[in-house]
């Protein structure tokens, strides 16, 4: 008899915080650069150097717990993680381990209608480390490395979620509404690509209808949502085959390969460092004042989810759509500021889920990069509206829009696409195709309506698709009617 | 010109001022001293004798301008080689550093480049300030002025010798547990270590972070509170800074005790050499003749300091010696593989005690221990703290001997002193520092021709209590002044 498992999913996802200086000490946190040119000795742990904490990264972060619904502790502190490894300038980072700033939160996700609560543990602040390019592969198996300090002390927020995720699909969209509600806070790019946010998955699996935890494993490399959710499928089948042939899972680091699509061992729990931990002496504690963290939660931002129910109650969408335009906040301004141009949410909502979306994705940009802007797609719509250019043709516009970011009206002119709505204009090829249709004329009158379609089409023809189908449509109609 | 040596740095200043004096005599005679004594005393591990005939050059053509009168302008002095100072080599006595340059000054070295003081060189010390007698210095031990077979004591053994050997004027240093004043007791000179925070601990490269405070070494007490004044104040690079509101501190030199309430806490003369306890009695008496009511009182954790001391040194100082892995910057033993270069590189570059204090520091921290050790040792920090600062409710100071003995023999080459190594002899003087609070070491009197050195706690900022019975005994009594130390007096 074979047993049905469950999976039990925690997410430890690291943030890093658009502040403009570092945690401790005044170098840009500037992504790029040249090597080592965003340093100095604090951040390269110079001797006799100390911590200065940024007080913009204490802010983010009580943003970005309470936006996640958090209790801010009004005491926290830093502690140090001592371990060797070249990209970290001290051998230790300043972490909070005792005392995090915020505990004790929850994002709701929704999957397949049903939502439900992924308990927050706990998000505390640290600092980030460098980089290092290897020669080879590995850093064992190189010549050399380099080391490459730009990003160390970067501030970053570690969000520990509680192992209340099921399955792959509730863990990625947990990542997902975390990295809408951070980017609605603007604490941070939120960008996997880059790095700002980065995922490791705790996972194990027990019988189905069992309380108690099984050993878990951690997964690290995961690289976007996609390779997270692959990650987790993958090591759910792995465990379940090792406890199927009865095995016992190994608690241990897994890595997961792209490419190969399979986890692999990179330490085992013996292997783990003690990373003993202790107060950094060298800071403070955090005491924060209440009146402060009201000011903060005050100047919060709508958020996903209310900002979601708005666009189905005041705008008429359609939960899905509401959802997909909410889920960035970039998404979600465009949607609104275009509204306010043309003032038919829905028409921008189909709009943005189709040839929007489908050109951002193709093409793999953000709201932000892209030539499009609110005015310039209002304006389109506007075009449409106004019969001056067809459905198809606005389709054709967009598409040169978002590559050229050139005026609709621009565009328009340039393609010599002006649809000719002029009545008189159209009045003789009407006649013209009513005259070469007889068949086709004698069918509408003996009731088949069908054949007005083949003739609006060859009006369209004729005039090589720029007629107003509606006029065509109107012009035909009183012909046939005299 | 040798009258000169020995003179403090109001007194000298005086002479500048009447122009009897110019910097450059002043610099010269002091580097002629260094260059006649320091062969055997070896308090310097480098001299910046071609910058600092150039300062007081300069010194001088602003004087005759008019400029540069400020209290220690031109005034010689050195600094502990734990001090960073930029673009002079800065070994706090390591292999590891030898050759390490930093880009950057301490704070407390800018505040006396400002101040116009004239630096002669950096002073040797026990290897990243983790010791009592120099002995642990990758390159030579320091011998004391007093009896060149006696330790300097230390960590800062070095500062306080070129001090008391009348190498420099006064001297500044680190005291961690009593790194500042073990020595000056051993020394027979002045050793302040300032309230935690009151000195910008920027620059200072840290053995224990928490108790890391820069003090100074002078002559007399009115140099103290004038070094004091020059380098104390809120720094926005050292997060534990504070900016005090009582730092006119020569206004407390003040010759008067009378009503005064001196606490004698009885644990710190339990164990405490014959002689030691005779001079501490004379102070008393003194005192109480000179008005001050001194009273004996009971701080039963006393004896629980130098453990609890012990551990949370060698905890901060096993993660603080980390970053020395050869990577950045510093001594680098190249190898196959990251590790192995970790390895040869930390094998080599540090000596036997810094060793020994990472170990004990990484046990004490590692996941088994810390609830046993090191969080125990946080525990008793804190009924020290509550125990002395109750104690300085009631009086307004407390004074102790420094240390319970005189200085110890030097072991010789490659030797420590006692068997166990690491910071014995700061039994005394480490309960202030665990605690944050002010203490300073002054001569009083000698036993075998080496100096006797009395201690006075005070409340946290209370180092004006402190600098006015000081003065107040300088003024009333001739044990406080020593005679000058001289190769071979006894
Ligand atoms: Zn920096």
């Amino acid at each position: 008899m074979a047993t049905a498992y469950e999976a039990v999913i925690g997410l430890e996802v690291h943030v890093e915080l658009k502040t403009n200086t570092k945690i401790f000490c005044s170098c840009t946190t500037e992504f790029g650069g040249d090597p080592n040119t965003h340093v100095c000795p604090g951040c390269l742990g110079f001797p006799g150097t100390l911590p200065v904490m940024n007080k913009k990264a204490v802010e983010y972060a009580v943003r970005a717990g309470l936006a996640l619904n958090c209790a801010i502790n009004p005491y926290s502190r830093f502690d140090r993680k001592n371990y060797f490894y070249p990209d970290l300038p001290t051998a230790y980072q300043i972490s909070q381990y005792f005392h995090p700033i915020c505990k004790e939160g929850y994002v709701e996700i929704e999957l397949g209608g049903k939502k439900k609560k992924i308990r927050i543990n706990r998000i505390h602040l640290e600092e980030d480390a460098g980089k290092l390019l290897h020669s080879g592969s590995s850093i064992t198996s190189s010549q050399y490395s380099m080391a490459d300090y730009n990003r160390a002390s970067v501030p970053l927020i570690e969000i520990v979620s509680e192992p209340d995720m099921r399955s792959p699909e509730e863990a990625r969209a947990y990542l997902e509404k975390l990295r809408a509600i951070l980017e609605y806070t603007g604490v941070s790019d939120v960008k996997m690509e880059q790095g700002s946010l980065r995922c490791d998955a705790n996972i194990s699996l027990r019988p189905v209808g069992s309380t108690e935890f099984g050993t878990k494993t951690e997964i690290k490399n995961m690289n976007s949502f996609r390779s997270l959710q692959r990650a987790l499928e993958y090591e759910i089948d792995r465990q379940q085959d090792v406890l199927e042939e009865g095995g016992t899972i190994i608690q241990e680091t897994r890595g997961w390969d792209e490419e190969k699509g399979i986890t692999s061992s990179m330490r085992s729990k013996e292997e783990a460092t003690d990373y003993r931990y202790f107060p950094d002496p060298n800071l403070p504690p955090i005491v924060l004042d209440p009146a402060w963290i009201k000011t903060i939660k005050a100047s919060l931002p709508e958020l996903p989810d209310a900002r979601k129910e708005r666009l189905v109650k005041e705008c008429g969408l359609s939960e899905y759509d509401a959802g997909i335009i909410t889920s960035s906040r970039s998404l979600a301004e465009f949607f609104d500021r275009t509204v306010v141009l043309f003032n038919e949410p829905k028409t921008v909502a189909n709009w943005m889920m189709g040839e929007y979306l489908r050109l951002l994705n193709a093409e793999g940009l953000e709201v932000s990069e892209s030539k499009v802007t609110p005015e310039k797609l209002a304006a389109l719509l506007k075009l449409q509206a106004d019969g001056k250019i067809s459905g198809k043709m606005a389709k054709v516009v967009f598409e040169e829009l978002f590559n050229t970011g050139k005026e609709p009206e621009t565009i328009v002119k340039e393609k010599g696409m002006v649809q000719i709505s002029d009545t008189g204009a159209l009045e003789e090829i009407v006649m013209k195709v009513l005259a070469a249709n007889p068949q086709s004329v004698a069918d509408y009158q003996a009731g088949k309506e069908k054949a007005i379609g083949f003739l609006v089409g060859q009006v369209m023809k004729e005039t090589k698709g720029q007629a107003n189908p509606g006029i065509v449509n109107q012009l035909l109609k009183k012909k046939l009617s005299e | 010109m040798s009258s000169l040596l020995g003179l403090t740095a109001h007194q000298l200043q005086g002479l500048l001022e009447k122009k009897e004096l110019s910097c450059a005599e002043l610099v010269k005679a002091h580097l002629a001293k260094i260059e006649e004594s320091d062969g055997e005393i070896k308090a310097f591990t480098r001299v910046t004798r071609e910058a600092a005939l150039e300062q007081a050059q300069a010194m001088d053509a602003q004087r005759s301008r008019g400029e540069g009168l400020a209290p220690l302008a031109g005034i010689p002095m050195a600094l502990s080689d734990n001090l960073c100072t930029k673009g002079i080599v800065t070994t706090c006595s390591s292999r590891m550093l030898e050759n390490f340059r930093p880009p950057y000054n301490a704070t407390v070295v800018e505040k006396l480049q400002e101040a116009a003081a004239v630096l002669l060189g950096k002073c040797n010390l026990d290897e990243f300030g983790l010791g009592d007698s120099t002995e642990s210095s990758a390159f030579f031990p320091t011998r004391n002025p007093h009896d060149l077979q006696a330790s300097a004591g230390g960590a800062c053994g070095g500062a306080a010798a070129a001090v008391a050997a009348q190498e420099v004027v006064f001297a500044l240093g680190s005291d961690a547990g009593g790194s500042v004043r073990q020595p000056a007791a051993f020394c027979g000179v002045i050793g302040l270590k300032p309230t935690y925070g009151l000195v910008s601990g920027y620059g200072l490269i840290a053995a224990g972070s928490s108790l890391d405070q820069v003090g100074c070494f002078t002559r007399d007490f009115t140099d103290g509170a004038l070094v004091l004044e020059s380098i104390c104040g809120a720094d926005v690079q050292d997060s534990n800074s504070v900016s005090s509101p009582h730092t006119d501190f020569t206004k407390h030199l003040v010759n008067d005790v009378k009503g005064l309430k001196i606490g004698l806490p009885k644990e710190y003369i339990e164990g405490v050499a014959p002689k030691v306890k005779t001079a501490y009695e004379q102070a008393v008496a003194k005192l109480e003749e000179l008005g001050a009511v001194c009273e004996e009182l009971s701080l039963p954790h006393t004896k629980y300091a130098l453990p609890c001391y012990e551990i949370v040194l060698a905890a901060e100082a096993s993660s603080n010696l980390a970053r020395y892995d050869g990577v950045r910057y510093g001594l680098r033993v190249e190898a196959e593989d990251v590790e192995s270069m970790y390895n040869k590189t930390r094998g080599q570059g540090f000596g036997e005690e810094a060793k020994k204090q990472i170990l004990f520091g990484t046990y004490v921290l590692s996941a088994q221990q810390y609830q046993d050790y090191y969080l125990k040792a946080l525990k008793v920090r804190t009924l020290i703290k509550q125990e002395l600062e109750q104690a300085l409710e009631k009086y307004d100071c407390l004074l102790t001997p420094t240390t319970p003995t005189v200085a110890f023999n030097l072991a010789g080459k490659g030797k420590n002193h006692h068997g166990r190594g690491g910071v014995q002899t700061h039994g005394l003087t480490c309960p202030a520092s665990l605690a944050g609070l002010p203490a300073v070491s002054f001569p009083f009197g000698k036993a075998q021709g080496r100096p006797i050195g009395l201690q006075l706690i005070g409340r946290a900022f209370g180092e004006g209590m402190l600098l006015r019975v000081g003065y107040t005994l300088e003024q009333n009594t001739d044990l406080t002044q020593l005679s000058p130390a001289v190769k071979g007096e006894r």
